[in-house]
C-alpha cells in the first residue's frame, strides 16, 4: 500500500468512525445515565433514515425536512419512554431486552406496512453535492466531508453538555448515585425522559445524516445495531469519551481490514474486541 | 405461566394460519395444485410477491389452456431463510400433495427445496435463484429454472469488456455464491480472450462498506471494473463509485441486477453503468408491450423482471396442461412435455436446456436517463454450460 493510499483509506476509516460514534453516542448516553439496554436503538437509525427519505421523495428538500426528522424522532422517543420504557426502570435487563427486542419486530413492521420493501436511496442536497479534487484518479465528496464535521460538531456539543452545564452535571450525578439525586429534589423522571429522547434523536440524526450516503432498506437498523455495541463494548458501557476512541478504532481498523484482508474484514473488530476485553474486561474508558 | 404458553400458542397458531392462505377454488374433480414458495416478508418480499403477481397473471390469461382444471394455489413465506426450506417444502410434497412448486427467490432456500424435492413426483421450478447448482451438480429431472443461471448475465460481459478494448478489469462482489459465481464467469470469458483480472475483492455478504474498496479501485486504476452485487448493496455500490469520482473516468460493469428495481434510489450515479442480463423492461418485442399492458391493468403498477419470471412459470404451467389435455396424472409426460416447450416470454422466446435452464439471449443494457437501455444482444440463445449435470 502506497503512503498516498493509506492517508487516503485512514480518511474513509475517519469518516465512517465518526459517524459510528454518532450512533453508538445515543446507545451509550441512555446505558450510562439509565442503565437502559436500548436493543431498538438501530430501529431509531431507521426511523430517521426513512423519515428522510419520505420528505424528500414528496417534496424534493433535504435541510428542512432533516430537521424537522430529528424533531419528530425526538417527539418519538418521549413517548417511548412514558409509555414504555418508565415501566422498566425497576426490573433486571431481561425484561428490558425483551421490550426492546420486541420493538424492534414493532418498528421493522411498520416500515414495511408504511413504506414497502422497496430499497430506496436520497439524492444528496444540491449545496454539498460538489466534490474537492483527492487523488489524481477520485475526488472527495463535500457532503462526505460535511457529514464528518456534523458528527464532530454534535460530539463537541455532547461533550459540552455533559462536562459544562446543568443538565450535564445532573446526568453525571444520576449515573453515580440515583436516589441521592432524587433525594437533593431533582425530578429524576423528566431527567430520564430527556436523555432518553436525545438518545432516540441522536440515533435519528445518524440515520439522517447517514441516509444520502448509504442505500435505505429493511433490516438497515439491525446492521448497524451490532457495529455500534462492538463500539460500547469496546469504549466501555455508558462512556461517550469511550464511544468516540472506540467508533474512530473501529472505523478505522475496519476499514484497513476491509482493504487487505476483505474476506476476513467482518471478523476483525470482533477479533480487535476480544483483545480489548482480555486486556480491559470493562472496555477502554469504563468507569 | 400457562397463561402465557396459551397465548404463545394461539399467536404461533394466528401465524402459521396466516402464513398458509389458500385462494382455494373449491371444485369437483382434482385441482391442479401450486404450491407457490416464495419470500412475502423480509428483504425479498418485493421480489416474492413481483413473483407471485407473474405467476397468477399467466394462470388467468391462460385459463382457456386448463381444459377445465380449477387451480389452487398454496402460499407458504419463505421470509428468505434457507432454515425454513425443507419443512415448508416437505408441507407441500406431503401434506398438500402439490403438483407443481414454484419457488424461490433466494438460492440458499434454493438448495434446501431441492434437498426435499429432487427425483419426487412434484414439479419444481424456480422462478428466480441463479444458483449454478441447481441446474448444475443437483439437476433432477422435475426441477426446472425460468430464470438464468448465476453463469448467464456475467459470461457475456468478459466478451464484452473485450471489445470495448479493456485489458485491466477489476472484480469486486459479495463473497456468497451469487457473487463468486458471476465473478467466475465473468473472468472465465474476459481472461480466455487475453484480458486480466488485476484484482478480485470477495466481501462478505451483505457488507455494504464499500467507500475502502472505491479508494482502492481509484488508486489500482484498471480499464474497467466488473461487479455483482444488488439491492441495497448495489445501491450503495453505485453511489459510493460516483460519489468519489469514478464515474466517467472508469467505466463500471456488472450483472444486471446492479441496475435492476435500483434506478430511482441511484439516480445519476447510475448513468452509463453497463450490464447485462436477459431482459430489460423497455426490451422492443411485442410480446413485452402486450405484458407489461396486462400486467399494469391488473395490478396497478408496470412488472419488473422477478414478475417476468413467475409469469414464465405460469405460462410452463399453463402450456404443459394445454398439451396434456388436462391430464397431468402421468409425471413422465408431464416433464417431457415441459421439456420441449418453448416459453413466449415477454423476454424474448426461450427452450430448455438439458438441464432444465432457459437458453436465452443476455442483453447488454447502458443506464441513459435513469433507463436500462438496450445496446445490443451479447449473446444469442446462450445455454448454460451445466457443469456436474448429468441428466
Amino acid at each position: 500500500m502506497s503512503t498516498e493510499l493509506f492517508f487516503v483509506q485512514l480518511i474513509n476509516g475517519l469518516q465512517y468512525g465518526l459517524l459510528l460514534f454518532l450512533i453508538a453516542s445515543g446507545l451509550t448516553l441512555v446505558f450510562g445515565v439509565m442503565g437502559i439496554l436500548n436493543l431498538a436503538h438501530g430501529s431509531m437509525y431507521m426511523v430517521g433514515a426513512y423519515l428522510v427519505w419520505y420528505f424528500v421523495a414528496i417534496t424534493g428538500s433535504f435541510s428542512v425536512f432533516a430537521i424537522l426528522s430529528a424533531v419528530i424522532a425526538l417527539g418519538l422517543g418521549i413517548l417511548i419512554e412514558r409509555v414504555l420504557i418508565q415501566r422498566l426502570y425497576n426490573r433486571n435487563h431481561l425484561d428490558q431486552v425483551l421490550l426492546t427486542i420486541g420493538m424492534i419486530f414493532v418498528f421493522n413492521s411498520l416500515q414495511s406496512i408504511l413504506w414497502g420493501n422497496d430499497p430506496y436511496g436520497v439524492a444528496v442536497p444540491e449545496a454539498l453535492s460538489g466534490s474537492v479534487p483527492f487523488t489524481d484518479n477520485s475526488s472527495y465528496p463535500v457532503y462526505r466531508i460535511f457529514a464528518a464535521m456534523v458528527c464532530i460538531a454534535i460530539a463537541a456539543a455532547l461533550y459540552f453538555v455533559v462536562s459544562k452545564t446543568r443538565l450535564g452535571m445532573l446526568i453525571r450525578a444520576g449515573e453515580s448515585n440515583r436516589e441521592m439525586v432524587e433525594a437533593l429534589g431533582v425530578n429524576i423522571k423528566s431527567l430520564y425522559t430527556i436523555v432518553f429522547a436525545i438518545g432516540v434523536m441522536l440515533a435519528a440524526v445518524s440515520g439522517i445524516i447517514a441516509a444520502p450516503m448509504r442505500s435505505i432498506v429493511p433490516g438497515m437498523g439491525e446492521s448497524v445495531l451490532i457495529t455500534c455495541f462492538v463500539v460500547v463494548v469496546i469504549g466501555g458501557m455508558g462512556s461517550i469519551k469511550g464511544a468516540f476512541v472506540g467508533a474512530l478504532l473501529v472505523g478505522v481498523i475496519s476499514t484497513f481490514a476491509a482493504v487487505l484482508i476483505p474476506t476476513m474484514s467482518n471478523m476483525i473488530i470482533y477479533i480487535f474486541m476480544i483483545l480489548v476485553l482480555l486486556v480491559k474486561p470493562q472496555g477502554l474508558f469504563a468507569k | 405461566m400457562s397463561k402465557i404458553k396459551t397465548l404463545a400458542g394461539a399467536v404461533l397458531a394466528t401465524t402459521l394460519t396466516a402464513g398458509l392462505s389458500t385462494s382455494a377454488l373449491a371444485a369437483a374433480g382434482d385441482p391442479v395444485k401450486i404450491g407457490v414458495m416464495l419470500p412475502f416478508s423480509g428483504i425479498y418480499a418485493q421480489l416474492g410477491e413481483a413473483g407471485r403477481d407473474g405467476l397468477k397473471l399467466a394462470l388467468k390469461e391462460h385459463a382457456e389452456k386448463l381444459h377445465g382444471s380449477k387451480v389452487e394455489f398454496i402460499e407458504l413465506d419463505t421470509e428468505a431463510k434457507p432454515s425454513r426450506a425443507p419443512e415448508l417444502a416437505s408441507s407441500l410434497l406431503n401434506q398438500h400433495e402439490a403438483d407443481f412448486v414454484i419457488g424461490p427467490v433466494h438460492s440458499g432456500v434454493a438448495m434446501g427445496m431441492i434437498k426435499m424435492l429432487r427425483g419426487k413426483d412434484t414439479i419444481m421450478i424456480i422462478p428466480n435463484a441463479g444458483s449454478a447448482a441447481a441446474t448444475g451438480p443437483l439437476c433432477s429431472p422435475n426441477v426446472f429454472r425460468t430464470s438464468f443461471s448465476s453463469w448467464q448475465p456475467s459470461y457475456p460481459m468478459g466478451k464484452v469488456a473485450l471489445e470495448k478494448g479493456y485489458k485491466k478489469v477489476y472484480a469486486i462482489s459479495w463473497n456468497y455464491g451469487m457473487g463468486r459465481e458471476s465473478l467466475d464467469a465473468f473472468e472465465e470469458s474476459f481472461t480466455a480472450g487475453g484480458g486480466e483480472i488485476v484484482e478480485k475483492v470477495l466481501l462478505p455478504f451483505p457488507s455494504t462498506n464499500f467507500q475502502s474498496h472505491v479508494s482502492d479501485i481509484a488508486d489500482e486504476n484498471p480499464d474497467a471494473v466488473f461487479t455483482f452485487f444488488a439491492g441495497g448493496g448495489a445501491i450503495k455500490f453505485v453511489k459510493d463509485y460516483d460519489a468519489m469520482g469514478l464515474r466517467g473516468k472508469i467505466p463500471l460493469m456488472g450483472s444486471g441486477f446492479l441496475t435492476e428495481g435500483t434506478l430511482q434510489a441511484q439516480g445519476d450515479a447510475a448513468e452509463g453503468v453497463m450490464t447485462g442480463l436477459h431482459y430489460a423492461e423497455q426490451l422492443d418485442v411485442p410480446k413485452n408491450r402486450e405484458f407489461r399492458e396486462a400486467f399494469n391493468t391488473e395490478y396497478g403498477h408496470y412488472p419488473d423482471i422477478y414478475a417476468v419470471q413467475g409469469y414464465d412459470a405460469g405460462q410452463a404451467i399453463a402450456n404443459t396442461i394445454d398439451q396434456l389435455e388436462g391430464d397431468i396424472s402421468d409425471k413422465q409426460a408431464v416433464i417431457s412435455t415441459m421439456e420441449k416447450l418453448t416459453i413466449d416470454s415477454p423476454r424474448g422466446e426461450f427452450t430448455f436446456s438439458k438441464a432444465h435452464n432457459p437458453i436465452q439471449n443476455i442483453y447488454l443494457r447502458e443506464v441513459k436517463d435513469g433507463v436500462n437501455v438496450v445496446q445490443s444482444v451479447a449473446a444469442e440463445a446462450l445455454e448454460d454450460p451445466a457443469r456436474g449435470c448429468k441428466l
